[in-house]
């Protein structure tokens, strides 16, 4: 088949198909409610002791350090290379109304230097010694990570924890940062339709929510952002008790222990554990439409985003029937959308589905379709409503269900090639009020899902009056 | 201003690359397979995870398209799992579905890539598949006037891709008339005509047995894997004969070219004749970019144009020794009021390194980069088999992943100043700007005010 390049730039499953790399401007995780309090499970996590979750080869371990900080291994001794990570629970979404793009601003100003490392160098450090660095930035999170030789991984620790605290910045790198983020926006959205067209789907569908705000933020607010408000984000949000530690590769918790304790450990805590509390998502009532016309624009594509629950919501009920219905629905090449709409009627060059479930608060579910030669944009708009209710009505088999759970299942047995895909999916399902079990319970509650949980899941989640329809068109100017 | 280090160990730590280089080394062991049939695999046994990926290539990709057939290559490889032997797409999908295979076919000009992954428990099956998807394509009418119709959606969506507009005039002016200048994908007319019996043909005479390279990372070992080796690749042509592609120069002359389009930023893309991956210089020169442009935050590109001006989020250079041509190509992407002053500074780094080389300190920095990063390109088994298909196609040779950290330490700041000055032409670049870029004349090629039909046209030439 011809890549399906159709997908919204961004969205990651996070267990669903194969990990992608997740883009610092994160179109990932867009969501409301308060649903976390439901993990009514231990947090094995904020053990002092390491705990092995498992007893295979690669089992992840977790400890705390005294600070707080949550420490998580996943051992992978294939070869002598670690991805180092740290998360922060703090993301786009909380920042303070006016300041959007500050989270993924700091982000970047995160690589200007502390009282002991000039501005730049600590990459120019990491390169110097093998090793590669980057962040990036969602709603929900902030992360920052090396990938280095083993015997490295001190250094980058040092200088790791050095930021945590110790950040300086002064106008003079900030300034010209500032302008690169203007740079990395207009490439990533302005010179782009499509991606123009989701922000303002985002927009109509939490339009009082924060994940209705662009991660990279308005233009003009970026414009407006100083050095004080970079500061001043950081001071409350950058602290061990808000931080998660999770190294990937040819360590155990046995041997990373004693050096957190060394590098992160004495890291005084600055503040109390901020407690994120967002606003809740506005009931309009009525589907949000958005249509964006615009001149370089070739190809139509239609586009419908729900917001559903995310992974813990319902007991983490609701998710993997979610995941399981956008796979049957129209997460491959034998899909429902894809069979009847672009083989059979042949009305669709490709047309799907996908569901993303990591978020603090609500999750979404998408639909895409291109329409053929002589087809519209309304014709697609029919024919996934039709699709839709056919697929309720008719509910799906046992088997096709045990199909797409083997698929699923599969797909996080592939992601255990790549240390950096694992560390990924533990930070991602941390940083959204997930514990380590969610990740390894995954492929059994995927089991436990049965053909009326799929049917009832797309009956009760996809609901017009909470979606919003996309229409991309070619048009005048821009 | 100076500041004082954290601690010794950062300072300390940039001397131990050696290390790396002999665990390097340690952790990939290869061993040539070859097949009673007379098939040869590379094969890394890895019983860690309980799944295999195999990686393939053959080379002859999109250029061997015949003129007017623009697109063929592309078009069969996204066929080839649509459908094979007793399963038609639906089934055979269905098939690769139940057994969680990833089967992918790839073409890009020089070459036709296939990937291939499974679970260890379904090997028998899974290769099956494959062997049928190699040996027994059904080019159904369905699927190809379905994957035609999918195939002039993405020609008419890269379109709308300035990077794609971008490199696309690029080529145009570098290689003018060259094959590399025909579009991979096809043109809406070109990709209209193809026919399934040119799909079937293609199929057949690219796909042989005298071009392909084969690595196999993974929970199998040699002996099984030989059987495999035969059951799946050896009912392929044992040869075919290709058309010669001629081997081409970057046009030597400095040309700007401005294709105006409305949009806030303009995309920049520069660049000149490169080296061959097999010219000796090779290693330097890429030593060398690394300082410029290759080097991420690391690189003198990036820091004066992001971090001291803030002018650009990104900008790079690299060298592409593609098969019939070497190029040297940079990119950037910068407000539209700003693009004169990027280029500027661009052109005064290449000029610098030409006339200064790099200081011993970037050297060092450079090198302690290249060799302590290597074995993070063999970290999974994916990226082990990647890599290792590269090096066979190539022609590097077996022994290759342990000889390549010592090519770079060899390199001198003298070698470096020597290529620098051999193959950097600051004054003869030729640049391509999608956009509506401000304080900058064309030299020639489509009139600024023109709009982007006129550079549609000239791609069909």
């Amino acid at each position: 088949m011809i890549d399906r390049e159709d997908r919204k730039p961004g969205v990651v499953s996070l267990f669903g198909k194969p990990f992608r790399t997740l883009l610092a401007i994160g179109l990932l995780s867009l969501t409301i409610g308060a649903c976390s309090e439901e993990a009514s499970k231990t947090d094995t996590t904020l053990s002092s002791d390491p705990v092995i979750h498992g007893d295979e080869p690669g089992s992840p371990e977790t400890f705390a350090l005294s600070n707080g900080m949550q420490v998580v291994v996943i051992p992978d001794r294939r070869s002598p290379v670690v991805t180092h990570m740290v998360w922060y629970r703090v993301g786009a979404a909380d920042e303070p109304v006016g300041m959007s793009g500050v989270a993924h601003f700091l982000e970047h100003l995160m690589f200007k230097g502390t009282k002991t490392i000039p501005p730049g160098e600590m990459s120019r450090i990491v390169a110097r010694n093998g090793g590669q660095d980057n962040a990036f930035t969602s709603q929900d999170y902030t992360a920052y990570y090396q990938r280095v030789a083993i015997d490295r991984l001190p250094l980058v620790m040092e200088m790791e924890a050095d930021r945590m605290s110790n950040l300086v910045l002064t106008d003079a790198e900030v300034l010209p940062e500032r302008d690169v983020v203007l740079e990395e926006r207009r490439m990533r959205v302005e010179n782009n339709p499509r991606s123009i067209l989701s922000e303002k789907m985002n927009q109509a569908l939490f339009p009082v929510h924060p994940y209705g705000t662009p991660v990279i933020g308005w233009a003009e607010e970026i414009a407006a952002l100083s050095t004080e408000n970079a500061i001043a984000y950081y001071n409350q949000f950058y602290t061990p008790n808000n931080a998660i530690l999770i190294v990937a590769g040819d360590i155990s918790a046995a041997e990373l222990r004693p050096l957190a304790e060394k590098h992160y450990g004495g890291i005084a805590q600055r503040m109390e554990t901020p407690i994120r509390v967002r606003e809740a998502a506005q009931e309009t009532g009525e589907p949000a439409r958005i249509t964006y016309a615009d001149a370089r624009v070739q190809q139509p594509i239609l586009e419908r985003v729900y917001r559903v629950p995310n992974y813990l919501t319902n007991n983490r009920k609701d998710g993997p029937a979610l995941e399981v219905m956008a796979t049957l629905l129209g997460g491959s090449a034998i899909s429902r959308l894809y069979r009847n709409m672009v083989v059979d009627q042949q009305v669709a060059t490709s047309a799907g589905a996908y569901y993303s479930g990591a978020a603090m608060d609500e999750g979404t579910f998408g639909l895409y379709a291109v329409p053929t030669q002589g087809k519209t944009l309304t014709d697609m708009e029919t024919a996934l409503d039709v699709e839709l209710a056919a697929f309720i009505e008719e509910g799906v088999t046992q088997e096709a269900v045990d199909h797409a759970v083997n698929l699923l299942i599969a797909a996080a047995i592939y992601a255990r090639d790549d240390q950096e895909d694992m560390t990924r999916i533990y930070g991602v399902t941390l940083t959204t009020g997930g514990i380590v079990e969610d990740v390894l319970e995954w492929p059994d509650r995927l089991r436990a899902v049965t053909p009326a949980d799929v049917v009832a899941a797309a009956k009760e989640h996809l609901i017009l009056e909470r979606s919003v329809t996309g229409l991309l068109l070619p048009g005048q100017g821009f | 201003m100076t500041y004082p280090m954290k601690s010794m160990m950062i300072a300390v730590m940039a001397l131990v690359s050696v290390l790396l280089v002999a665990r390097a080394e340690a952790a990939v062991t290869i061993q040539e397979v070859t097949s009673p049939g007379g098939i040869t695999a590379w094969l890394v046994e890895e019983h860690a995870l309980p799944l295999i990926v195999l990686d393939a290539s053959w080379s002859g990709g999109t250029l061997q398209d015949p003129e007017g057939k623009e697109g063929l290559a592309y078009m069969m490889s996204a066929l080839l799992d649509e459908g094979a032997g007793d399963l038609d797409s639906q089934s055979f999908q269905s098939r690769l579905e139940e057994l969680a295979v990833e089967l992918r076919f790839r073409a890009s000009p020089d070459n036709l890539a296939l990937s291939f992954k499974t679970l260890t428990q379904n090997q028998e099956t899974a290769f099956g598949l494959l062997r049928l998807a190699l040996s027994e394509p059904r080019f159904d009418e369905e699927a190809v006037e379905r994957i035609r119709r999918q195939l002039l959606v993405a020609i008419t969506r890269d379109m709308e891709s300035p990077d794609r507009m971008a490199a696309e005039a690029w080529y145009h002016s570098a290689l003018p008339g060259h094959a590399y200048t025909r579009p991979s994908k096809g043109t809406l007319e070109s990709v209209a005509a193809l026919t399934r019996t040119d799909l079937a043909a293609h199929q057949r005479n690219l796909m042989v047995r005298q071009n392909l390279s084969i690595t196999v990372v993974g929970d199998i070992d040699a002996e099984s894997l030989k059987t495999l080796l035969d059951q799946t690749f050896g009912s392929l042509a044992a040869d075919s004969q290709l058309p010669e592609i001629a081997t081409a120069s970057v046009v030597p002359t400095a040309k700007l070219e401005i294709i105006q389009r409305e949009m806030p930023q303009s995309i920049v893309l520069f660049g000149h004749e490169g080296i061959a991956r097999d010219d000796e210089d090779f290693i330097p020169a890429y030593v060398m970019n690394y300082v410029l442009g290759g080097g991420g935050f690391s690189s003198r590109l990036m820091t004066e144009v992001r971090e001291k001006r803030g002018l650009a989020y990104s900008v790079a250079s690299y060298f592409y020794p593609l098969t019939h041509a070497s190029l040297f190509i940079g990119q950037v992407a910068t407000e539209n009021t700003r693009v004169a002053e990027s280029i500027e500074v661009i052109r005064a780094e290449l000029v610098r390194l030409a006339q200064e080389g790099v200081t011993d300190e970037e050297l060092q920095d450079t090198k302690t980069y290249l060799t302590g990063s290597y074995p993070l390109r063999f970290d999974t088994n994916e990226k082990i088999a990647s890599q290792l298909v590269a090096i066979q196609e190539e022609g590097l040779g077996i022994d290759y992943i342990t000889k390549r950290n010592s090519l770079i330490e060899a390199v001198t700041a003298d070698d470096v100043r020597r290529v620098a000055a051999r193959l950097l032409r600051p004054d003869n670049l030729i640049i391509t700007i999608v956009g509506q870029p401000e304080g900058l004349d064309a030299t020639e090629g489509p009139d600024a005010t023109e709009s982007l039909d006129a550079v549609e046209a000239t791609s069909e030439d």
